[in-house]
């Protein structure tokens, strides 16, 4: 039986679909079979980011209205085998699924699967509802600002509500200068407030816009610092002990110099 | 409407006493009050019966009490001695001690807890959080969020915290918004008060000083 993990955070924009595309993939990567599912009905991206538009026949609302099984809406991945993704519908809106219709879309998807990673839209209204409703973990993805701060806090409040024992913790797009100059709120403070346990800390990075302009995603760059913490937090997904990475190890050839010869 | 009885009556040396249950909606009671004196109606002909009500934990007000007399009166023999209910307050002095009641947990962003008495909140209040209490407000974790403490008018009730960091805090109708009013980076713990109408903070070792409470602790 699958495990079914929510990827939620209140506040748009703060990476949910990109951290939804990245572990699904990373797990991949190590081997697991994984089912991605986008239910933001409307507006969907996760097929965008990974570059799987072209392939969508059926969607979500198609499963949940009979339409077809879900074993025909489920489009595989070009690059792995074991990865697949649940589109979500394009034309209709949240309210056109109900949490119990998604519940059991998710039920009969788990003995097939290692992982489902529910894709969750903003907001804490129907879609939100409808997306936690299959999960039985959650990952809250929050940016170091205080807006999304507040907001993940309020959607942690939710999903403890919801019967969610202990939601984990992504902090996006860390910029470590900023957070250095004091210009951005620092990964202790995030962790104080919301108190609950952090999975991973991922790094603003280009390769991350560049990736989801060409539909692959970025853990399959060697290079990208994202794709490193987002393989990090796959292998702590999998029940691995891995050390949070130091985000302030950016530094180039010339800065080195520096610091060896006592100047940094 | 349930098989419960809501009315029972027994007799007694001086008449009638008329037992009324005090969990039934008040208009079902009424019906049934009027079902069963319809019922009993030739048993209640003749001489005039004294009438004892009990109401049990229910409270009626006058007018109540007079719908409950004018179905008696329609048998013309009944007589109402009294219409008595329990008495709530047993002591006096409860009320004017509220409880203090103890949660533990957050209060995130989007929660409100509410209370009628003293509050000692064990963990923290997220921005966004809200507590509102007729008594006082003691956060034992960090206050970041708002606390309206006092809010029945007591200008007496104080908001302590471990860490006091919040939002926007309110005693009785006074409102301040920190830091543009008061600023507070104090380690230690600290409560919010009003001072002649206004808030004002201070280390919470002051509050014995403040309230004038006479501390008699025997030492060796």
């Amino acid at each position: 039986m699958g495990e079914a993990i929510v990827v939620t955070s209140g506040k748009g924009g703060v990476g949910k679909t990109t951290t939804s595309a990245n572990l699904g993939t990373a797990l991949a990567m190590l081997g697991q079979k994984v089912c991605m599912v986008d239910t933001d009905i409307g507006l969907r991206n996760l097929d965008v980011v990974m570059g799987l538009e072209n392939r969508i026949v059926y969607d979500l609302i198609d499963v949940a209205e009979g339409r077809c099984r879900v074993n025909q809406a489920l489009i595989k991945d070009k690059r792995f085998d074991e990865l697949y993704m649940l589109p979500a519908a394009q034309t209709k809106d949240k309210n056109d699924i109900s949490p119990e219709q998604v519940r059991q879309i998710i039920e009969s998807l788990k003995p097939d699967f290692d992982y489902i990673i529910i894709d969750c839209p903003a907001g804490i209204e129907q879609g939100f509802r409808n997306a936690i409703a299959g999960a039985s973990q959650a990952i809250v993805v929050t940016t170091p600002e205080n807006a999304a701060v507040r907001d993940a806090d309020r959607v942690i409040g939710l999903l403890e509500k919801s019967n969610f024992p202990s939601p984990k913790l992504v902090i996006n797009r860390i910029r470590p200068g900023l957070v250095r100059s004091g210009d951005m709120l620092e990964v202790d403070d995030i962790c104080q407030v919301l108190a609950i346990d952090l999975i991973g800390i991922v790094p603003d990075d280009e390769s991350v816009i560049k990736a989801a302009h060409s539909g692959e995603p970025t853990v399959m760059n060697v290079n990208s610092r994202a794709a490193i913490a987002y393989r990090n937090i796959a292998r702590r997904i999998l029940g691995e002990t891995v050390p949070l990475a130091h985000l302030d190890e950016k530094s180039g050839m010339f800065s080195k110099v520096k610091k060896f010869l006592g100047m940094g | 409407m349930t098989g419960k009885t809501i009315i029972t009556i027994k007799g007694v040396k001086e008449g009638l006493v008329f037992l009324l249950d005090d969990q039934c909606d008040f208009v079902e009671l009424l019906d049934e009050l009027s079902a069963k004196l319809d019922k009993h109606v030739q048993q209640f002909n003749g001489p005039i019966v004294h009438i004892f009500i009990k109401l049990g934990a229910r409270q009626l007000n006058e007018e109540d009490k007079e719908r409950i007399k004018s179905i008696f009166r329609k048998q013309g023999n009944l007589l109402i001695q009294s219409i008595e209910s329990d008495s709530p307050e047993v002591d006096p002095d409860a009320k004017e001690v509220p409880q203090l009641h103890t949660m533990i947990g957050m209060v995130r962003s989007g929660q409100t807890v509410e209370y009628d008495g003293h509050m000692l909140l064990i963990g923290d209040v997220n921005p966004g959080g809200t507590i509102r209490c007729s008594g006082d407000v003691y956060v034992l974790g960090a206050l970041r969020g708002s606390v309206h403490a006092g809010t029945q008018g007591n200008e007496e009730a104080i908001i302590a915290a471990s860490l006091m960091r919040p939002t926007q805090l309110r005693i009785a109708d006074v409102i301040s918004r920190p830091p543009d009013e008061w600023t507070s980076a104090e380690p230690w713990m600290e409560y919010a008060f009003l001072r002649e109408g206004k808030m004002a903070i201070d280390k919470l070792t002051s509050l014995g000083r403040q309230r004038k409470e006479v501390m008699l602790f025997k030492g060796v």
